[in-house]
């Protein structure tokens, strides 16, 4: 494992958290019930300080002075890595929880597996996050239940964006040449290992809401690897104005 | 010297900025002191949750009460592992939460139950009812629920268990 290899493994783990929150972030203010709106606003919360322990280590073990804000908010589209599903635009509130559940689902289980590799920042990481994404998961099965087995439009509203999601899923189980050299240095997991898991789980929960599991076999990637979907640039015009316009400033 | 049961005591005047009733000893938060040979002081701290907004006050408001009992030569350490649960919260800490209206964390952090929607019944902190109900698994902070009381009424946070 090269310094730069982690450096890409850490910013993987980092970035779904620091997209997704800032996506969930928009939410504030906007929530179809006031307890939804504190839900989500919260679940963004833990995503974004999930982040910023990840791009500490980041910049320290980067070396090079920069610290985690200028990791979150300096770097350029290419240089993020997080998985496309996490940058795509929120929708309506059925796009939103599918999408908390399917990625939640997976990253439940492979913070599981993390939480028992030998590295000692991956483990203690991985223990302390597995926490907070334990509520949101369940909080997003209840509600793809509830809609899924609701009315007739919240039924066919979840179904749609369960489909329209599903081509993003495939790249949570990629393991590419980093993904393996991480491994092997014991400080990753294998995320092909927990496909079946997923899937069993994932088939169970949408059979339960009444939905069907999409038969889409062929799948989006890139986001892991830097090549983003066109919605990365204004996601992350908003998300760095600040920095961009004030360089260095302070809260 | 300092010894590092005068800092623990020191830090006992270390609250939570948003649950001012607990201090960061009594919440399991402040994980160890050490007082080295040059008398310098060493406090470690775990988040409770990743993103919780308190946890850059509790570091400078700990920063704060070393410097004014002369205790320049510190540092605060931040560790992540073992991560911070709610069993490590007093049974002192637990009843002032009662009393200030807030629901203590029922059971054990490793029960599985609590974490797979099988709450068990959380006793209304106001008139000790034990018909209440969840209306938001996330509440005013992070690290709270939303209920209501059945009986006495009373909408209450509960203090979740992780």
């Amino acid at each position: 494992m090269t310094p730069q290899e982690l450096q890409v493994g850490l910013y993987r783990l980092a970035d779904n958290g620091l997209i997704l929150g800032q996506r969930l972030s928009a939410w504030c203010g906007h929530g179809p019930a006031l307890e939804e709106d504190i839900a989500l606003t919260n679940t963004a919360l833990d995503y974004l300080g999930q982040a910023t322990l990840v791009l500490k280590q980041a910049a320290a073990q980067e070396g090079l002075g920069r610290d985690e804000d200028d990791l979150a908010f300096l770097r350029d589209s290419r240089q993020y890595h997080n998985l496309l599903i996490c940058e795509l635009p929120n929708g309506d509130y059925g796009f939103t929880i599918a999408r908390q559940y399917l990625f939640s689902a997976w990253y439940r289980l492979f913070l599981e597996k993390l939480s028992t590799v030998s590295d000692e920042f991956m483990a203690g990481f991985a223990a302390k996050a597995l926490k907070e994404v334990r509520y949101h998961h369940q909080h997003a099965s209840d509600w793809v239940l509830r809609m899924g087995d609701g009315t007739a439009e919240s039924h066919t509203r979840i179904q749609q964006a369960v489909d329209d999601l599903w081509a993003y899923t495939g790249e949570f189980f990629e393991c590419d040449a980093t993904d393996a050299a991480l491994v092997e240095a014991g400080c990753w997991v294998n995320s092909g290992l927990i496909k079946s898991a997923w899937e069993k789980e994932v088939g169970e929960l949408l059979e339960t809401a009444t939905l069907v599991v999409p038969a889409g076999t062929w799948f989006q990637t890139g986001g892991r690897a830097g090549r983003h979907t066109e919605h990365m640039g204004p996601l992350l015009a908003e998300m760095q104005y600040l920095q961009r316009t004030y360089p260095g400033a302070k809260w | 010297m300092t010894t590092e049961r005068e800092v623990l005591q020191l830090l006992e005047e270390v609250t939570d900025p948003e649950i001012p009733v607990l201090n960061v000893v009594e919440m399991g938060i402040v994980r160890a002191v050490s007082v080295g040979a040059e008398g310098d002081v060493e406090v470690t701290i775990t988040p409770t949750y990743s993103g919780c907004p308190a946890m850059r006050t509790i570091e400078e408001d700990i920063a704060e009460v070393l410097k004014e009992s002369g205790i320049h030569d510190f540092r605060v350490k931040t560790l992540l592992a073992p991560p911070w649960t709610t069993d490590w919260l007093t049974d002192g800490a637990r009843e002032k939460l009662r009393q200030t209206g807030i629901a203590p964390p029922e059971g054990r952090s490793a029960d599985k139950n609590l974490l797979m929607g099988k709450v068990r019944a959380i006793a209304c902190p106001r008139c000790g009812s034990a018909h209440t109900t969840m209306v938001s698994q996330f509440g005013s902070t992070a690290c709270k629920s939303l209920y209501k009381c059945d009986d006495c009424m009373e909408p209450f946070d509960y203090f979740k268990c992780i």
